[in-house]
């Protein structure tokens, strides 16, 4: 029976996948990429990957199919004039056969690896005792590879400087995203003022019960994100200015505080980003709490996009 | 009890496939959107209901509700969104 099912879910994937790539319509191709993050999510689920499937839902589906509709939607007006520019059929054969060597090469690596794979789960479960927390996604993603994390949270910072670097210059330092004027009794309202309080605690426990099951700041804090994106979106509150000085010390205040933590390290235990003996889960934790606003403010504010307008609202 | 589960679930696949139906036949976009929210609610429902019993605890069953309620809620906000910009697309052209 899971066969059947698992056999159903694959061959829905490849079907959307290339359904995906053939759709002429920017649009189109963005609704099938997001239906295929969330069939991708159940693939997670089944291979009991359960974090790597909440990403997938949150980050895969949500988030970046919410840009790709912003992007599919600024473009809608561009796509007949750029339809007429496309490459010719042999060079369209050339690129699909390329993609389709590379995908077999990866199926043969992936076929060809020894039976029990390399890995290093089993050297994770011998020393997670050290980092006191209970799931080993977080003690891999905070503690043996700390500095993958620390990169990662850096690199979302500068894509969203290059996001405000799109700005034109009578808008720089001003509010991202339109004016929203949706009247304080509408449906969006409604919806914004009963889902927010919910999606926030969720959000906080999703994020809290990270350090022993499957969760963690990145689900989290897309989950306030979007909160706090419907809440603007229903006209309850408005984007802040992207001059103010709060925004942009919290905007740093995850990657600092995690340097930080890093150069404690180096003094205190011999080695950058390497915990003091008892202290790891404190650590961990501090780091945490600051990346949280952090990346709740760097994810939402990408969303919105460049500033366009000026600093009164 | 498993018969229950058997039926309810069946119950709510027939919804959700009767609303696809619609979702694909009906002609125009307000009865398709009538289509959908309806499987949505009653399929999701029905699905829920089966597998109450099937629970372990009382948390895990709580769950349940919740995102059919969850879900419900958001059904209806995206209707009605939906349908708003479909009437005033209507009376602009």
């Amino acid at each position: 029976m899971t066969d059947v099912l698992n056999i159903g879910l694959s061959a829905l994937i490849l079907g959307l996948a290339v359904w995906t790539i053939v759709a002429r319509e920017a649009y189109a191709a963005v609704v099938g990429f997001i239906a295929y993050g969330l069939l991708l999510t159940l693939v997670w689920v089944q291979l009991h990957g359960i974090d790597v499937a909440l990403t997938e839902a949150a980050i895969g589906g949500g988030l970046t199919g919410a840009l790709l509709i912003g992007a599919a939607a600024r473009l809608r007006g561009s796509e007949t004039t750029a339809r007429t520019e496309r490459p010719g059929t042999a060079t369209r054969w050339l690129a699909a056969g390329v993609s389709c060597a590379v995908a077999v090469a990866l199926a043969i690596c992936v076929l060809a690896l020894p039976e029990p794979a390399p890995t290093l789960a089993p050297e994770v479960l011998a020393n997670i005792a050290v980092t006191e927390v209970g799931n080993p996604i977080t003690a891999v993603l905070l503690a043996f590879r700390a500095m993958d994390t620390l990169l990662e949270a850096i690199v979302l910072l500068f894509a969203l400087i290059g996001v405000w670097s799109l700005a034109p210059d009578r808008a720089w330092g001003g509010r991202p995203g339109l004016l929203q004027s949706a009247g304080p009794n509408g449906m969006l309202a409604f919806a914004a003022r009963a889902l927010s309080p919910i999606g926030v605690v969720t959000g906080m426990y999703v994020f809290w019960i990270g350090a022993d099951h499957p969760g963690g700041k990145f689900q989290g804090a897309t989950i306030l994100a979007a909160m706090w994106l419907l809440v603007m979106m229903a006209g309850l509150a408005d984007a802040p200015p992207i001059s103010r000085r709060w925004l942009r010390w919290l905007l740093v205040a995850g990657p600092l505080a995690f340097i930080a933590v890093g150069v404690l390290g180096a003094i205190t235990a011999g080695a950058f980003l390497s915990y003091p003996q008892g202290n790891a889960k404190t650590l961990i934790l501090v780091i945490e709490f600051a990346l949280m606003p952090t990346l709740t403010l760097v994810l939402g504010l990408m969303l919105l996009g460049a500033p366009r307008r000026g600093e009164s609202p | 009890m498993q018969l229950w589960t058997v039926v309810a679930v069946g119950a709510g696949a027939f919804f959700f496939f009767a609303g696809t139906v619609g979702l694909l036949r009906f002609p125009d976009s307000f009865t398709r959107l009538h289509a959908l929210t309806k499987a949505d609610n009653l399929g999701l429902g029905l699905v829920v209901l089966g597998l109450l019993p099937q629970v372990d605890s009382v948390s895990a069953g709580l769950k349940l509700v919740c995102i059919w309620l969850l879900v419900q809620l958001s059904g209806a906000t995206a209707g009605q969104l939906i349908a708003r910009t479909l009437r005033r697309g209507e009376s602009r052209s």
